[in-house]
């Protein structure tokens, strides 16, 4: 297609929709329907065509796959698109979850809805570019890009302390990404490319590893969240529509995980090694230290959006604990989560929609009028507590067992998140659901509509089923990650020996 | 046929939990409760296949779960001795529970859901059992846990069962803690999960040190430790018993299948199932045996003064879960999962028989509003009789068979702490005795508190009412309080009980059915399988599914014992009896004297040692409060007052100083300029003089 390949057709897709709804000019209930259907046929289409990808993806190879290459400005500076087992689960979990933001959309957003829906498709294809990006300055533009429209969700559509919120989020990312700017910067002037593939091959100097991990740190452990860099986000969950915490939680959290799995440990394994007791020590801490916040939280929404700071901390654990079990957990963690956590904020969505407020104690006792509710409710909260049989178990267990490997202490200390998030859980749950529905504002309340139970149902398959049958993730990127490994092992070994030779 | 025995109460949850409101309570209750008996009636296919004949014990494999690495985690079954008696015992109380349920539950209007929850947590329970490694062993433990939550919580409205159902599920979780760290050791020290490897790498491992949480400990010791504070979570033993209690919310067929005969022994189970692993671990098994020890004598001495009837039978089971370690603790493996095996029949007979007796006195629990109900509901107290006499090991019933091995096997064994769990399960006999009796001779014999004289006879009947008062007072986050009254309070209970309307009536038949098949459980299993269990044929019953050293010599030196030692628990049991007799029969208000002699002592024990608002103290309260303070100081007052809020507020600063520079009026202006240019020349003409 003009001589592009498919991946910018996934990528640039969501664009071709939302150049449609803004071309549609008036602004009665029909042409807002319409909106909403194209965004929805829009990133339907884009699954698709993700789903067409995945039949061809080759998962016993680690090299980059659909890969396409054009000069873009000057030297070095390439538009090169590929993915590989390491993005594509992420890329998938996108195309996947972007229907599932717009129907959650569809009769809470009441004004500028052409708006709002031409934001998400430009933020699809921010983050499929992210994750398909083969170009660091490239990667940057979607990084960064994808502050814009979730900046302006939450500024536009978001609760009353909005512009608060959007600020803080808008201005902790930003802050961090300048810094992986000059990193990148650096780089360019140690490779003379910025061409990721290249990149990947290159060994920085030990020295001015330290420098450029630190610098990625920044961005990306603003992104991830870590503790202590993570207030945002309960912030920004809060205000943001119910489409935009899920989108955020679900996937825009994940770039940082991704962002460490694809520069940091590869590119700069001296210094992760370095500084994986770091991350360690601020991965037990977010384990910890969330988990008890979300313990004593008052907004339902808050109070998931503290789980998932510290469910980030498996991740982080697991990615630094550079084990088989510890990468492969943490990308599966990442995906369950992306699931999970999204059909959280759906569920918090649904009960808002009908009585708008998030106040835990404005709720009590819904299963008695909500039974389908509550079940959904239910399954998401085990696999949020990481019960065995949903998906939300085999990256905990995993990234723990990766963890214990390395660093025993680690993984006492993060097995202690496994007794938290079950109260913190449970205590959420019993709060919402449980108990006699004796408030008046409740007495009415209905169950889930046709659209909601279309909205969940999925979610709970997947939910479950990847519980049982967590293969298809785990080899999509294995072969990748036992490549990622070796590699990372081999340059630690090279280091080794020449400090020897040093000597 | 294995798979059958596995999937047919999943199919049952799968009927009647999505669809049971499509099909209707009654026809949930026939499907659920059908499969459940065909399940079981494979169950003793296979256990006289595999046990008791010649089968050979078998592994098959049904599919991959997952594979990370040298991680390899199967689904499959694992059929052997051990697995065959288990399958039986939770097949057998499962459906007897699921028939009986159709009686004691007849007017709840969601039965579908209970009936699904219980075939839901059969199907857990079996995987666990059925375990070919530790993976799938925690599947089935935590399944188990979520069944067991769901229905402890099965009456929703009520907070106590909310706080019941949570308190479990989260002191389970600290018990996993133990248990997945358990899980990654082994790991680490075999590079395998699966039973086959790691029991072949046992041997290897044994006196071999690990250096793990900064030390170097016994590889085995401390893998078995870790593994074990799963046990101790699952089984309600000392330090991790304070949810068992409270569990007697759920409704009592719950308790009867989960809370007695089935999922607390799953930490036996676990212990036993890895019997390679302790058995080279003396440390660990010391410990075990002291756990065991304690919580034997511990529970019992609760159990004496609790007033609620679940709640002393729950006590109770837990006692007899520190026998059972006692016995893994010295060695007798298979002494402890043959009490495992006729406890779940007298356990479950009495729990069933108590739901009777509730069911009788229209969901009343507290023992001192009933007396004298053995001519209302002569069935019911003949067979709590008979689970009475078991338990209490009256010759010739089951316990006598299985406790007193227990008692015996801790005398004869060479094992450190084996004589403390000797001295702890001798005295715990005394105590069971006392309090099995107390609870039969207040519900069934004595004036009837129930009726016209009810409201004056709970008064009188409370010993030292004050004091039990300020014991439920003295924690007000304690939301399962132990009186009575709240345990009628759910919407279950359509009879209505005024005092003066109450009528005691002998339970429907489905009801009586199971418990007749308990009672002759209860009464013949020990006779009959104590050959094949711990005598003689214990070799060729077992077939090395128990891993014995070449020293453990544990059943031979048990028949060797002295005979008056082995003769200490039948005569303990009859002191016991005729103490309980005395104070409740023939001189009543002894009790109450006996209390009044010694509050604090009573008040102790009312209280349960006060471990719940112990751990309220240590653990519930710092938890909220360390939150709180995160919260507010930690993520307010620190990191965003110093993170983007403060730099937010020092901008404002900042512009707002330089606002007031741009004053418009125009000399201000050219002052600075002068000011500026000053500076410069200043500057340059330093510079210049250097």
């Amino acid at each position: 297609m003009f001589g592009f390949g498919v991946l910018t057709c996934l990528v640039f897709l969501p664009l071709v929709g939302a150049a449609f709804i803004l071309s549609l000019r008036r602004d009665d209930e029909a042409t807002i329907n319409n909106a909403r259907w194209a965004a929805l046929a829009t990133t339907v289409v884009v699954f698709l065509l993700s789903l067409y990808l995945y039949a061809k993806f080759d998962s016993g190879s680690a090299d980059f796959q659909f890969v396409e290459e054009k000069a873009w400005f000057g030297s070095g500076l390439v538009y090169k698109l590929g993915v590989d087992g390491l993005s594509f689960p992420f890329v998938l979990l996108t195309t996947f979850l972007m229907p599932f933001a717009i129907a959650a959309s569809w009769r809470s957003i009441t004004y500028r809805v052409k708006e709002y829906m031409i934001a998400f498709l430009v933020l699809e294809t921010l983050m499929v570019g992210v994750f398909c990006a083969l170009d660091v300055v490239l990667f940057y533009l979607f990084f960064e890009g994808g502050l814009i429209p979730m900046f302006l969700i939450i500024g536009i559509w978001g609760g009353p302390r909005r512009v608060y919120a959007s600020f803080k989020f808008f201005l902790y990312t930003l802050a961090g990404s300048l810094l992986m700017l000059l990193a990148i910067m650096a780089m360019y002037g140690v490779a003379g490319t910025t061409d990721i593939v290249v990149l990947l091959k290159t060994s920085f100097p030990a020295s001015m590893q330290k420098w450029l991990w630190l610098a990625f740190f920044a961005s990306l452990a603003v992104k991830m969240p870590m503790w202590p860099v993570h207030t945002w986000l309960p912030d920004a969950h809060v205000e943001a529509p119910t489409a935009g915490s899920v989108i955020l939680a679900a996937i825009l959290l994940k770039m940082g995980g991704y962002g460490f799995i694809r520069f940091s440990l590869p590119m700069f394994p001296d210094a992760s090694s370095f500084f994986a007791p770091l991350v360690f020590a601020l991965s037990i801490i977010a384990i910890i230290y969330t988990s008890l916040v979300a313990l004593v939280q008052e907004d339902m929404k808050k109070l998931i959006a503290y789980s998932s700071v510290a469910h980030m901390g498996f991740v982080t654990m697991g990615l630094f604990s550079m084990t088989e079990q510890g990468v492969q957990g943490a990308v599966f963690q990442m995906i369950s989560h992306g699931l999970v956590s999204g059909a959280l904020f759906l569920c918090v969505g649904v009960v808002y929609d009908r009585m708008h407020t998030r106040e835990i104690a404005a709720y009590g006792g819904l299963v008695a009028r909500m039974p389908l509710y509550a079940t959904a409710f239910m399954i998401f909260t085990m696999a949020n507590v990481g019960l065995p049989g949903t998906s939300g178990f085999v990256g905990e267990f995993l990234t723990l067992l990766g963890a214990f490997r390395v660093n025993s202490w680690v993984a006492f200390f993060a097995t202690t998140g496994v007794i938290l998030s079950a109260a913190y859980a449970l205590y959420l749950y019993r709060r919402i659901i449980f108990g006699v529905l004796d408030k008046p504002a409740l007495a009415a309340i209905l169950d889930l509509s046709g659209r909601e139970v279309a909205l969940l149902a999925p979610l709970v398959a997947l939910t479950i089923y990847y519980g049982f049958h967590p293969g298809p993730i785990l080899d999509s990127s294995v072969v990748s990650i036992e490549a990622l490994i070796k590699g990372y092992d081999q340059a630690l070994a090279a280091t080794k020996t020449a400090a020897l030779a040093l000597h | 046929m294995y798979a059958a025995i596995v999937f047919l109460p999943l199919l049952g949850f799968l009927i009647a939990g999505p669809f049971g409101w499509k099909i209707g309570n009654r026809p949930s209750e026939i499907i659920t409760t059908s499969l459940l008996f065909v399940s079981a009636a494979l169950s003793w296919v296979v256990f006289a296949h595999v046990a008791l004949g010649s089968g050979e014990g078998s592994v098959s494999l049904l599919t991959n779960w997952f594979t990370s690495g040298a991680v390899k985690v199967d689904w499959s079954l694992r059929v052997d001795s051990l697995t065959a008696v288990m399958l039986v015992v939770v097949t057998t109380v499962s459906s007897l529970v699921h028939l009986y349920s159709i009686g004691y539950m007849h007017d709840d209007p969601s039965r579908p859901r209970f009936f699904s929850y219980l075939s839901l947590f059969t199907f857990a329970m079996l995987t666990l059992v059925t375990a070919d490694n530790l993976v799938q062993l925690f599947f089935g433990w935590e399944g188990v846990g979520l069944a067991s939550y769901l229905l402890i919580g099965f009456w929703y409205e009520k907070p106590s069962a909310n706080a019941a159902a949570i308190k479990a599920f989260v002191v389970n979780r600290v018990g996993d803690f133990g248990f997945a760290l358990g899980i990654f050791l082994v790991f680490v020290l075999t590079g395998s999960i699966g039973f086959e490897q790691i029991f072949a790498a046992a041997p290897g491992l044994a006196y071999t040190t690990v250096h793990v949480f900064g030390g170097d400990f016994d590889a085995l010791t401390i893998t078995c430790l870790l593994l074990f504070m799963g046990a101790m979570g699952k089984s309600a033993q000392f330090l991790l018993h304070t949810w068992l209690p409270d569990a007697m919310e759920g409704p009592t067929p719950v308790s009867a299948l989960i809370h007695a005969a089935t999922m607390v022994t799953a930490g036996v189970f676990m212990v036993a199932r890895l019997s390679p692993l302790f058995e080279q671990a003396p440390a660990a098994l010391t410990f075990v045996t002291i756990i065991g020890g304690t919580t034997a004598l511990f529970a019992a001495t609760i159990g004496l003064v609790q007033n609620d009837i679940k709640r002393v039978i729950a006590y109770s089971t837990c006692s007899q879960l520190g026998y059972m370690f006692v016995a893994l603790g010295v060695g007798g493996y298979s002494i402890g999962i043959f009490h495992l095996f006729t406890h779940a029949f007298f356990k479950a007979l009495l729990f069933l028989g108590a739901g009777s007796v509730i069911v009788a006195m229209h969901h009343e629990q507290d023992m001192r509003n009933m007396g004298g109900l053995w001519r209302k509901i002569p069935f019911t107290f003949a067979m709590m009789t008979i689970g009475t006499l078991a338990l209490t090991g009256f010759p010739y019933t089951a316990g006598y068979f299985s406790k007193d091995a227990i008692i015996e096997a801790a005398f004869a064994s060479h094992q450190k702490g084996a004589f403390y769990g000797f001295l702890m399960t001798t005295i715990a006999a005394g105590l069971t005795s006392f309090y099995s009796w107390r609870l039969v001779f207040l519900t069934f014999f004595g004036k009837p508190a129930w009726g016209g004289a009810a409201e004056h006879a709970a008064v009188d009947h409370s010993p030292v009412s004050d004091l039990h008062a300020a014991g439920s007072h003295a924690a007000p986050a304690d939301a399962h309080g132990h009186d009575a009254h709240e345990h009628d309070s759910h919407q279950h209970d359509a009879h209505g009980h005024g005092g003066h309307e109450l009528r005691p009536h002998e339970s429907p038949v489905v009801m009586l059915i199971p418990l007749f098949v308990l009672a002759i459980g209860a009464l013949v299993a020990g006779g009959v399988f104590a050959h094949a269990f711990i005598g003689e044929g214990a070799a060729e019953f077992w077939k090395g599914a128990l891993f014995l050293g070449p020293d453990n010599h544990i059943l031979e030196e048990r028949e060797e014992i002295p005979h008056f030692i082995a003769q200490i628990p039948t005569i303990l049991m009859a002191v016991g009896f005729l103490a309980a007799l005395y104070v409740y029969i023939l001189a009543p208000g002894t009790a109450a004297r006996l209390a009044a002699l010694a509050p604090a002592v009573y008040a102790f024990l009312l209280n349960k040692w006060y471990f719940d608002e112990l751990y309220d103290f240590l653990f519930v309260r710092p938890a909220f409060r360390l939150g709180r303070i995160f919260w507010k100081e930690g993520d307010g007052a620190i990191i965003d007052r110093l993170g983007p809020d403060g730099v937010a507020a020092r901008v404002v600063d900042m512009t707002g100083r330089v606002v007031k520079l741009q004053s418009g009026y125009i000399y201000q202006y050219a002052f600075a300029m002068l000011v500026g240019v000053a500076a410069v020349i200043t500057w340059f003409v330093i510079g210049g003089v250097r």
